[in-house]
């Protein structure tokens, strides 16, 4: 089966896209060391690079096309205006070695926005430049790790990461070198504060908590949870994936959290289809404001009534130093920027309460049909079974699939793992009462379907371009190439004829 | 419904051990690998290599989850199941025989005490159905 072929190979030897013109201005040789006498690019005309690639396009899901209710992913419609903004030649053109003369306009954008993330989260200081969710939490542990050196004390090397946490938690802790110590989840999916208080001792660095966490619950002892690891000399970092739920509600610093990431992607409606670019700024309280990552803006002349402040670059006195090349993902920036200007304080308090209101509207919708371990209010997400005890072979990945049948994303699934037969439901804030109304008619309309005809699942999807994939298969076999490429077998490839 | 062995000893997080003399047979449970799902990757220890009770050894991931394996008991690697590298999924098919993950040396004999025997884990399997 082939639904596309390559650019290659639609490529025809000589066709061509452009014509050049005539060269009418002396002409300079090459440094011969630089040229090449072959060069592999396809060689196709204008509409058949427009056709291939709208082709393509038509073979993709995205949130644009319909509804996407992947869990923990945020999947929020994008305004088109983040992207009119984004676009502006004053910053679409900018070239990152300008010096502050030059980008005022840029560093004020990003004053604000470090401001006001500073402002949502209640807490002192903000660094936009980790790259992703993943990058913030890296920095904010490293701060973390710093922190305790710069005092003298090196025995802390130990972090306490709930098993509801973000699987990018424990990986973040190891990347760090630090040692993680997983916590069990009481029978109401709150942190067991006994193992908690057990493991709280001078060896503690920190904990990481997903708030709300990965089962979209808002943990019920977060002020006694706080308290306990302060209490040992241990630092509290929130994973704020999940800040949609929280906007103008909660603010972390406010309530003990030395330090934090957003997810500008998730909460503050960048893109992040196609896996990105993201962005995943890190803000901390009083304490940790030496060590964030820079350089961060700052006013380096403060203004007054006739001029604005002159804004700069300041690295901050412990720092951990640099974690992106130049400033972050600046285009990310401007995007989230937009959106909060868009919405406002009250705005985006209200797309909290609606992201909650939709999540509990869904889950009202399906908990007699589907079993929900953990049944009580959620916060944007909440997580369910796919698998009934009458219904044996039906499993959470059947569900998923056969919703791609009905036009549907499907949610997350097999996470997180302490639910067993995990789907993961964010409906998000964006989408109205109909949608919502329609997709909890689909899933039970599937769950009548695994009882009455399971083979519909088990086959599904049935409709879209690519059927049942092999996952086994595609976890094991990982060189992907259109043709094959028989020298392999002998000289496996090395990394420079990979990228060649 | 899933298999347990009987005459092997086991854990609240689905590793079995069968006990020859001093030396111990480690490997994940039926119920385990069924709720797994298809394994594609075993990540094995050296030899050589020492660990305490609940310590991590190794992992196992699935298409579903990547997932630690813990010591029963504390002790030193003697063998690993190599075979495993090529084929994890004989993890999926024959998880109490040919699907072993290592072999230690105990190293303290009265912590097999504390673990589950097969009565006890197959109701401790059936509790979480």
């Amino acid at each position: 089966m082939k639904l596309e072929p390559l650019i290659y190979e639609i490529s025809v030897p000589g066709r061509c896209g452009v014509r050049l013109p005539e060269v009418d201005v002396p002409t300079t040789d090459l440094p011969q060391d630089l040229l090449r006498a072959e060069l592999d690019l396809p060689e196709v005309s204008e509409m058949d690079v427009i056709r291939h690639y709208v082709r393509l396009s038509h073979l993709n899901y995205g949130v644009d096309k319909g509804f996407y209710p992947l869990g923990s992913c945020t999947m929020k419609y994008n305004p088109k205006v983040n992207e009119d903004a984004a676009r502006l030649p004053g910053f679409a053109g900018l070239h990152p070695r300008l010096g502050i003369d030059e980008t005022q306009g840029a560093l004020m954008l990003m004053y604000y926005l470090q401001t006001w993330l500073a402002e949502i989260s209640g807490m002192k200081g903000v660094s936009l430049q980790p790259a992703a969710g993943a990058q913030g939490e890296f920095s904010g542990i490293l701060m973390i790790r710093k922190y305790h050196l710069d005092r003298g004390d090196g025995k802390r090397t130990r972090i306490l990461v709930p098993n509801s946490a973000h699987g990018t938690n424990p990986a973040t802790t190891s990347m760090a070198g630090l040692e993680v110590v997983e916590l069990p989840s009481d029978e109401n999916g709150d942190v067991d504060l006994a193992a908690l208080r057990a493991a709280c001792d001078d060896t503690v660095a920190g904990m990481m908590i997903t708030v709300p966490s990965t089962l979209g619950l808002f943990e019920r002892h977060m002020l006694e949870v706080i308290e306990a690891v302060h209490g040992c000399g241990g630092l509290m970092y929130m994973d704020g994936a999940n800040m949609n739920a929280m906007m103008g509600v909660l603010k972390p610093g406010e309530i003990g959290f030395d330090v934090m990431h957003y997810n500008l992607h998730k909460t503050f409606s960048t893109p992040h289809g196609g896996g990105g670019p993201g962005s995943g700024p890190v803000a901390c309280n009083e304490k940790l404001l030496p060590f964030l990552p820079g350089p961060i803006v700052a006013e380096i002349e403060p203004g007054d009534d006739e001029q604005p402040p002159l804004y700069g670059w300041h690295m901050p006195e412990k720092s951990i130093g640099r974690v992106k090349a130049f400033h972050g993902n600046f285009g990310m920036l401007v995007r989230a920027y937009t959106y909060i200007r868009e919405n406002g304080g009250p705005g985006l308090r209200d797309v909290s309460y609606y992201a909650v209101l939709n999540a509990n509207y869904v889950l009202a919708l399906l908990r007699d049909t589907y079993h929900v371990p953990y049944d009580r209010f959620c916060g944007h997400e909440f997580v369910m079974e796919g698998r009934w005890k009458d219904a044996p072979g039906i499993h959470a990945l059947d569900i998923s699939k056969r919703l791609m049948d009905y036009g549907y994303h499907p949610p997350t699934n097999y996470f997180p793992l302490i639910v067993p037969e995990a789907l993961m439901i964010e409906p998000t804030e964006t989408e109205s009462k109909e949608t919502l109304d329609a997709f909890a008619e689909t899933l039970k309309t599937i769950a009548r379907e695994a009882h009455e005809n399971p083979e519909l699942l088990h086959e599904a999807p049935h409709i879209t371009p690519v059927g049942r994939v092999d996952e086994v298969l595609a976890a094991k076999q990982l060189v992907l190439c259109c043709v094959p490429i028989p020298d392999w077998a002998e000289q496996p490839p090395t990394l420079s004829t990979q990228s060649a | 419904m899933s298999k347990v062995e009987q005459g092997l000893k086991y854990t609240q997080s689905d590793e079995w051990i069968r006990v020859e003399g001093s030396v111990g047979v480690i490997g994940l449970t039926d119920y385990a690998q069924e709720a797994l799902n298809d394994i594609v990757y075993v990540e094995l220890p050296d030899v050589g290599a020492t660990f305490a009770k609940g310590e991590s050894f190794g992992s196992v991931e699935s298409v579903k989850a990547a997932s630690d394996m813990h010591m029963p008991v504390s002790g030193t690697v003697t063998e690993i199941n190599e075979a495993l590298q090529d084929a994890p999924e004989t993890v999926n098919s024959d998880p109490y025989g040919a699907g072993w993950f290592i072999k230690i040396a105990i190293s303290n004999p009265t912590e097999l005490n504390d673990l589950l025997d097969a009565d006890a884990y197959e109701k401790y399997c059936a509790e979480r159905e």
